[in-house]
């Protein structure tokens, strides 16, 4: 940074970097901290599955202590779908699951002296995107064209669809608020204690664990549980009563 | 007319400082939800689960406002998009 708003702190370093440059198609492209963080993430994650799923083949009625602790993580998951999607929840405990696991072992990565995944706008985005395409899936696969051009001019009458384009634009904000929150989140969590450990150096020692337990596991475990609560909520807004037209 | 780079990161900070006023607003949210909150599980306290969880919920929405602001501030501090 040679610029010099932080002169002063010229190890404050938060930003993601480029590990090696390859090209790809005459494009040049960079394997970022970012690949290698959810790489790492993603091979812990990827353990421990291969581990529960060989715990659960032999598992027994008695189960051990791994057993045991599968076995509430799965349940857990699954009673948080339930709570909230209620007759739809059985066809969407895997991706909830899923994303649920990632995302808050991504947040929580940062204890690791991981930069945090979740901190680069490629990874929220996509997340967001998924939610968004199974949004409107469901939405035309459980309703009828007609009730969705209905929704579309919603509080004027269906033929005069003045209203529809700012409906459109609330329609394609979901996965820009939806990333961006999760982002900035964990964005300025990183961001803050760069900054402590940048600008106080030997003075943070120790005490930045407080903050540690609240930008990553308090911080990150609420948003983990926002987004997943959004994504539930939206997709059964749309579901309706669950009926297939 | 020309402007030497001090000048625009200067400018940049100040924006810095008045994008994160941004934070007033869900300030006042979040507190409104959870006095609400509160009130509510005063009236029953059998449902403070899940009150609970709808107030976070409901505060994590309210924060994404203030996070804009908070993300132009970063980006104005550390990306400097206005140096040429």
């Amino acid at each position: 940074m040679e610029h010099g708003i932080l002169m002063s702190g010229a190890d404050v370093d938060f930003m993601i970097h480029g590990v090696f440059q390859y090209s790809f198609f005459g494009h040049q492209v960079w394997i970022t901290t970012s690949h290698v963080c959810i790489l790492i993430v993603m091979l812990i994650l990827v353990g421990f599955a291969i581990a529960a799923n060989r715990a659960m083949k032999k598992g027994s009625d008695v189960p051990g202590p791994f057993q045991n602790v599968v076995e509430l993580i799965v349940e857990k998951l699954d009673g948080m779908v339930d709570g909230s999607m209620e007759k739809a929840a059985p066809r969407y405990y895997n991706y909830i699951g899923t994303v649920f696991i990632f995302i808050l072992f991504s947040n929580i990565s940062g204890l690791l002296g991981l930069r945090p995944p979740t901190a680069d706008y490629g990874v929220t985005l996509p997340l967001a995107l998924i939610t968004f395409a199974m949004i409107r899936f469901s939405k035309w696969k459980y309703q009828k064209p007609a009730t969705i051009w209905e929704d579309l001019c919603s509080p004027l009458p269906k033929w005069l669809p003045i209203w529809m384009p700012i409906n459109l634009i609330s329609t394609v904000a979901v996965p820009i608020s939806l990333s961006l929150r999760l982002f900035a989140n964990v964005l300025s969590g990183t961001a803050m204690m760069a900054l402590l450990y940048g600008l106080l150096q030997w003075f943070a020692t120790a005490w930045p664990a407080a903050l540690h337990v609240y930008f990553d596991l308090f911080s990150g475990a609420i948003q983990t549980y926002v987004f997943c609560m959004l994504t539930m909520t939206y997709i059964s807004n749309e579901i309706g009563d669950g009926t297939r037209r | 007319m020309e402007f030497n780079d001090s000048f625009i990161l200067g400018c940049s900070a100040i924006g810095a400082g008045l994008a994160v006023i941004a934070g007033i607003g869900p300030g006042v949210g979040q507190g409104i939800a959870a006095g609400h909150a509160a009130a509510a599980v005063g009236r029953n306290p059998g449902a403070s689960g899940q009150i609970r969880s709808m107030m976070l919920l409901g505060q994590a929405v309210a924060e994404t406002t203030g996070l804009y602001g908070l993300l132009v501030a970063i980006l104005l501090l550390f990306v400097h998009p206005l140096l040429p």
